[in-house]
């Protein structure tokens, strides 16, 4: 089963460096020789753009008195379909299947491109239009296109900056938020030979307008992903805002939509709730200018020729953990990242992940089996943002917590981790910790053994070995002669009741 | 069931079968019990007034910049697109003045609709190209919604196929006020769920630059609702 195998090109782009590594190069003055924009104006649109969105998103959802009800809703919709994702995924393909849509499995990244591929083959278009889609970055399909000499055009305007820029995605619902208007005046002015272009926004809208126009008329294949496929009618749903997708799905000859497994709902009706959480959260308004909901191959209205990628690629092992199941549920809204203040900070391209910010954060290492991406799920301070704004209420906080923990006992489970400094070190701090006797007689020794290396102010400069790490960059306060504890113990030692000695646990003692 | 296609649905439903700790073929095939009772405590309507209803309806298409006129009966209907139109056509601002004296229509539009003096082609036979020179396009829609703001579009002869209401630049929709809901709940309860389905709020716009939201992309650039009461 080569199939099972991850193939060889997942890691070219994306988790090359670890979120400190990568996170400190998007934060740096001076851009690495390859990255497109200027670091500091980078910043300025990300921390403008976030604080613009999640301030549109915390008024619309304030008005609703039952926003509360709808997250629940949501929550449990989503929870259930996850919990019968393989009845409700055979009602889906059923269904299409009978509308005239063409249901196809795609078990990992590679035969997913192959899929498209084969697809393409008998209309061997030179060029495709494309609608945004998570999923065609996550099986890197535009390179894939571009290696068989078929052209991709993404056709929404983020995505064209994107792409124009020869640059990346930064957020999963606005990926361009991380460029300027004078940025993207240059793109286009130099990619549509337009010197005369200015920057005011119209302008920007009206170039792409004209650019895109005769290429949405006259390409006769177009690529698209999913905000939701519905099991009782075989149907679609495609939420956007430009027209671009309403273009692509109902103009060419040809429609493939690669769907991640995960993003079936119950019934048509379900999208009462998602189409009024969805839009709030993601993009502020109340409702987004377009929604599509089709099934199959309509009569006479649409493409003749449908079909559906279900792509799993690391998904279904991810049910199988109760507590990180729920990371499913997301509906891709982003409203985690632009309430995160990591990623406030440092932008989508830190985590050299398509999913950016906090589910990506969760996501990105799941769909890897672990075995990618492990320092995400320290990316975050755990203060909760995330999983406040989450309209299907996936506690982001408590996963980052659980994948942590796997990552601890991943490592822990080899020879050069357990034997770790790190490992080490933690383990004999919980063995100080664990007991009431030791963690007094350690503090006492290392009030001895200090003072060699306490200077005159009252703070130590220099540490040995592994520990010079923290005192190159600062002074570490030297322990006071009188700790909490003892402090404690001879001013209030007669009036509280005796402290009750926890058992060390016989297990753990290592 | 050799092919490459099948034994990956195989075995992407085995793997979902086991990581949900069971037997793949017959929990697959039976219908979950439990949807029922999904909790559904969100407002599924509203006991506002109809006027109310109307008023939230227009000053969310006046912030969509869509604009909207009111007739009080069917019979208002074609002077008041007579009117728009040579409003169109006279606007200094019009992007194609004198076409904009021409309307295509979807096909079940009543022909009492239509004042006299202007041109109304067909829209299906149109090809994609044709389409693409009209300055706009006449349809009705199945459900209005007040609280979003959203007009609701279904294969219906009168509501025309979907790229009749998404390539010419403009759009205008007959809505009668027995057609508007309070909200998105209500407005689903109204819909077929077999049929294609577009929802329109607002002209298309985008907000990919800078966050600011700029009127009119790729599809309609203008938006006109016709609000007739009934």
């Amino acid at each position: 089963m080569t199939r099972e195998t991850q193939p060889s090109q997942q890691n070219q782009h994306w988790n090359r460096r670890d979120f400190p590594e990568a996170a400190r190069q998007a934060l740096a003055a001076q851009p690495a020789a390859d990255a497109p924009f200027e670091h500091s104006q980078t910043r300025r649109n990300v921390r403008h753009a976030t604080d613009v969105i999640q301030a549109k998103r915390n008024a619309v959802t304030a008005e609703l008195p039952d926003w509360q009800a709808l997250r629940r809703a949501g929550a449990a919709i989503r929870a259930h379909t996850l919990e019968h994702l393989d009845h409700y995924l055979l009602e889906f393909e059923a269904n299409c299947t009978r509308r005239g849509g063409r249901v196809h499995w795609a078990a990992d990244e590679a035969e997913a491109r192959r899929l498209v591929l084969e697809i393409l083959a008998p209309h061997a278009p030179r060029e495709v239009i494309k609608i945004k889609t998570m999923t065609s970055e996550e099986i890197h399909l535009n390179a894939c296109l571009e290696e068989h000499g078929i052209h991709p055009i993404e056709t929404d305007l983020a995505e064209l900056i994107v792409q124009l820029g020869g640059d990346r995605p930064s957020h999963f619902v606005a990926p361009a938020l991380h460029i300027s208007r004078g940025q993207v005046r240059d793109l286009f002015a130099r990619a549509m030979r337009q010197p005369d272009l200015t920057d005011s926004p119209d302008d920007l809208v009206a170039a792409a307008r004209s650019y895109l126009r005769q290429k949405f008329l006259t390409t006769p294949v177009a690529i698209s992903g999913a905000n939701f496929l519905l099991a009782d009618t075989g149907g679609v749903c495609i939420v956007e805002s430009e027209g671009n997708g309403r273009m692509c799905l109902t103009l060419p000859d040809v429609l493939i939509s690669i769907v991640g497994i995960e993003k079936v709902l119950p019934r048509f009706q379900d999208l009462e709730v998602f189409l009024q959480t969805l839009p709030r959260s993601a993009t502020g308004e109340r409702m987004n200018p377009y929604n599509s909901i089709w099934s199959g191959t309509p009569t006479g209205d649409g493409p003749r020729e449908f079909h559906v990628i279900l792509l799993d690629n690391g998904r279904s092992p991810i049910l199988a953990d109760e507590e990180s199941r729920q990371t499913l549920r997301c509906i891709r809204c982003a409203a985690c990242l632009n309430a995160c203040p990591v990623y406030h900070q440092t932008g989508g391209h830190a985590y050299e992940s398509v999913y950016a910010g906090p589910i990506g954060a969760i996501l990105t290492p799941q769909l890897h089996s672990m075995h990618a991406a492990q320092s995400l799920p320290y990316a975050s301070s755990l203060c909760g943002a995330c999983y406040e704004v989450c309209p299907v209420e996936i506690n982001i906080p408590e996963v980052l917590i659980h994948l942590r923990s796997q990552v601890v006992q991943q490592q822990q489970s080899t020879l050069t981790g357990s034997l770790g400094l790190w490992n080490l070190a933690m383990q004999s701090a919980a063995f100080l910790m664990r007991d009431s006797h030791r963690l007094p007689a350690a503090v006492h020794l290392a009030q001895r053994l200090q003072s060699p290396l306490v200077s005159r102010n009252g703070f130590i400069e220099w540490l040995p070995g592994p520990l010079s790490g923290w005192t190159k960059t600062r002074d570490l306060p030297a322990l006071p002669a009188e700790s909490f504890r003892d402090w404690w113990q001879r001013t209030h030692a007669q009036k509280s009741a005796p402290e009750p000695n926890p058992k060390p646990n016989p297990e753990s003692a290592s | 069931m050799t092919s490459p296609e099948s034994s990956s649905r195989q075995l992407i439903l085995a793997r979902i079968a086991a990581a949900l700790g069971r037997d793949a073929a017959a929990a697959a095939s039976v219908a979950p019990a439990d949807y029922a009772a999904l909790p559904r405590d969100y407002h599924a309507a509203t006991a506002d007034q109809p006027a109310q209803r109307i008023q939230r309806f227009l000053d969310r298409l006046h912030e969509y910049n869509a604009e909207c006129t009111r007739v009080g009966s069917a019979s208002e209907i074609a002077p008041a697109i007579a009117a728009t139109l040579t409003a169109r056509s006279q606007s200094p601002h019009a992007e194609v003045p004198l076409a904009s004296a021409a309307l295509a229509v979807a096909s079940g539009i009543p022909p009492a609709w239509l004042p006299a003096g202007f041109d109304f082609p067909l829209a299906d036979p149109l090809t994609l190209a044709e389409l693409d020179r009209q300055p706009g396009i006449l349809t009705t829609c199945t459900v209005a919604i007040a609280e979003t703001g959203s007009l609701v579009l279904q294969s219906a002869p009168s509501q025309g196929l979907r790229r009749h209401t998404l390539v010419p630049d403009f759009h205008l929709c007959v809505v009668f006020e027995s057609q508007l809901v309070s909200t998105v709940p209500e407005a689903f309860a109204r819909l077929d769920p077999d049929l294609p389905t577009t929802f329109i709020s607002g002209p298309s716009a985008t907000a990919d630059i800078e966050m600011t939201r700029i009127k009119g992309v790729h599809g309609p650039r203008s938006l006109y609702v016709l609000l007739v009461a009934d």
